[in-house]
């Protein structure tokens, strides 16, 4: 843990909305970097790496990624096995996993100085509510609560390579992830191809609202993680004189 | 893009049943007379569905766990209760009422906009948080004064669990003491929400028959134009929670309604409302209650 009087600088939390009314005379020393994209377009693997480089360059870094809080996670494994949850319902669990997450461990983490690398983010949960038929407004609020990110990175990848690197990885395709429970198709890789273009539309439009640095994910791994650093040495770079203004 | 149009999430949708809410700080009564409602309209020969706050069995464990240990902060207390709220509204709220039935609810929406935002949570956000649910029929709202509705329970309650007392929120170290400052503050967000939300006040100082009798005369005042659904079960249907019976989608014993269902909820738009406005755009313009 880093000294105390490290939590005396840095600016208090800059949120989407409304934020946390009950936090907003705090400080967050602490950066939070975001890494978005599907799932197969690497995210885990770039998360790790750019860890293992943030430590190695002397920064507390802390993992943090969607479904693991404790508080709804076995709500939400146990309602996906049967398929129980309608989509409101569903929207809202993972909606206040991501809240309890950022007020029990990204904030703390923050305020302590730690770099926050959230393996995705409210953008993930935007898109596949915005495919679900969510309104673009209602969501908006709804992540209100959380804090804006200094870097937000987003991995692309074509449908079809995320389904071959499914295939690889898994050895079969994720109902969810293949839109069967919007019906997208009888048929499993029709349905994954589909729901994951209409996925790609989503995160494109939130790509360009909330600035994301978009990088192509179907690269060698080393190669992306050189831009990746580059760009958050960068950030480092700039943000270090007092004053100037970050993201 | 056909996916594109997909409806769901975030959107209200016009039901010809009817809704009747109670509201109210605790011991006002509230259920006491929801349920001698229930009985009446019962007797009358309606179909009546019932549902109560934060019992839903999916999100319960949850809540309880987290309860239990205090994990809980005001966003994510006012959240998981959203959760269970929505997973209710989902399968035992909306379905009956678009089928055409009566919906009677033990607490509503407005008891997340009293108590969240006595705990703390942004007005706007909450209201935003429910923006999906519609609008009740009925909202009666039980109003007695703070010393009343507090002796009440704490004749009949000795000890306060941890939240009810308000105790997360530091008002006072003796339960008994925050418990009534925390009664107090959340009377004042219903008080305040009576005219924009247009709820019904029951004045709760009076007697259990009095305010039935009231209650009994606004709601068939409400029914006068009503008609129950042809082939309605018979009185008394208690809607149970096993989602098999009550979530229509992707079942296939419903056969017959399954293509309607999934065009309905699902892809595209439909059949009964056809809203002109394109889906993802307005969800509060399709707001609307029974007349």
């Amino acid at each position: 843990m880093p000294a105390k009087d490290a939590a005396s600088a840095g600016a208090p939390p800059r949120y989407y909305g409304k934020g946390i009314p009950y936090l907003k005379d705090i400080t967050l020393p602490g950066k939070l970097i975001v890494i978005e994209g599907p799932d197969g377009s690497g995210r885990s693997t770039q998360t790790a790496l750019l860890k293992e480089w943030l430590e190695s360059s002397g920064h507390a870094v802390l993992n943090v990624g969607l479904r693991r809080s404790d508080l709804v996670m076995s709500a939400i494994i146990e309602a996906k096995k049967g398929n129980l949850l309608g989509k409101t319902t569903l929207s809202l669990l993972y909606a206040t996993d991501l809240a309890d997450q950022l007020e029990n461990r990204i904030i703390p983490a923050m305020r302590a100085g730690f770099v926050a690398i959230a393996d995705r983010y409210i953008y993930t949960l935007m898109a596949r509510d915005l495919v679900r038929g969510a309104g673009e407004e209602w969501l908006e609020k709804l992540f209100g609560f959380a804090v804006v990110p200094d870097l937000i990175f987003y991995l692309d990848a074509r449908p079809d390579l995320l389904m071959h690197r499914a295939f690889a990885k898994y050895g079969q395709l994720d109902y969810w992830e293949s839109g069967m429970d919007l019906g997208a198709s009888g048929d499993m890789i029709e349905g994954f191809l589909r729901y994951q273009t209409v996925l790609r539309v989503r995160y494109k439009g939130l790509a360009e609202k909330y600035g994301f640095q978009v990088l192509d994910g179907s690269a060698e791994p080393e190669a992306i993680q050189r831009r990746l650093r580059k760009r958050v040495e960068d950030f480092f770079a700039e943000s270090r004189p007092k004053g100037k203004g970050k993201g | 893009m056909a996916l594109k149009k997909i409806r769901g999430l975030g959107l209200t949708k016009k039901y010809p049943g009817r809704l009747i809410i109670v509201e109210g700080c605790d011991g006002s009564g509230k259920s006491t007379q929801l349920h001698l409602l229930r009985v009446w309209l019962e007797h009358q020969g309606f179909p009546v569905f019932f549902t109560e706050w934060n019992s839903s069995e999916l999100v319960n464990a949850a809540t309880r766990r987290a309860k239990k240990k205090n994990l809980l902060t005001p966003t994510t207390f006012s959240l998981i209760h959203a959760c269970d709220f929505a997973d209710r509204y989902e399968k035992i709220i909306l379905p009956p009422l678009r089928a055409g039935y009566i919906v009677l609810a033990d607490r509503y929406v407005y008891t997340a906009y009293a108590r969240d935002v006595a705990r703390g949570c942004d007005p706007d956000w909450v209201r935003n948080l429910y923006s999906f649910a519609v609008k009740p029929t009925l909202g009666f709202y039980f109003h007695a004064p703070l010393e009343v509705s507090v002796s009440r329970i704490l004749v009949g309650r000795p000890t306060l669990k941890y939240h009810e007392a308000g105790m997360d929120l530091d008002l006072s170290p003796d339960p008994v003491e925050s418990f009534k400052i925390f009664q107090g503050i959340i009377k004042k967000q219903y008080d305040s929400m009576v005219k924009p939300e247009k709820l019904t006040r029951i004045d709760a100082t009076r007697s259990i028959t009095v305010m039935q009798d009231e209650m009994r005369a606004l709601t068939a005042d409400k029914l006068a134009d009503y008609v129950p659904p042809d082939n309605s079960p018979g009185p008394g249907v208690r809607i149970t929670h096993d989602p098999d019976l009550n979530d229509l989608r992707g079942e296939s014993h419903f056969e017959d309604v399954e293509d309607l269902d999934e065009t309905a909820d699902d892809m595209e738009m439909d059949v009964d409302e056809a809203p002109e406005v394109p889906l993802d755009t307005d969800e509060s313009s399709d707001y609307s209650s029974a007349p």
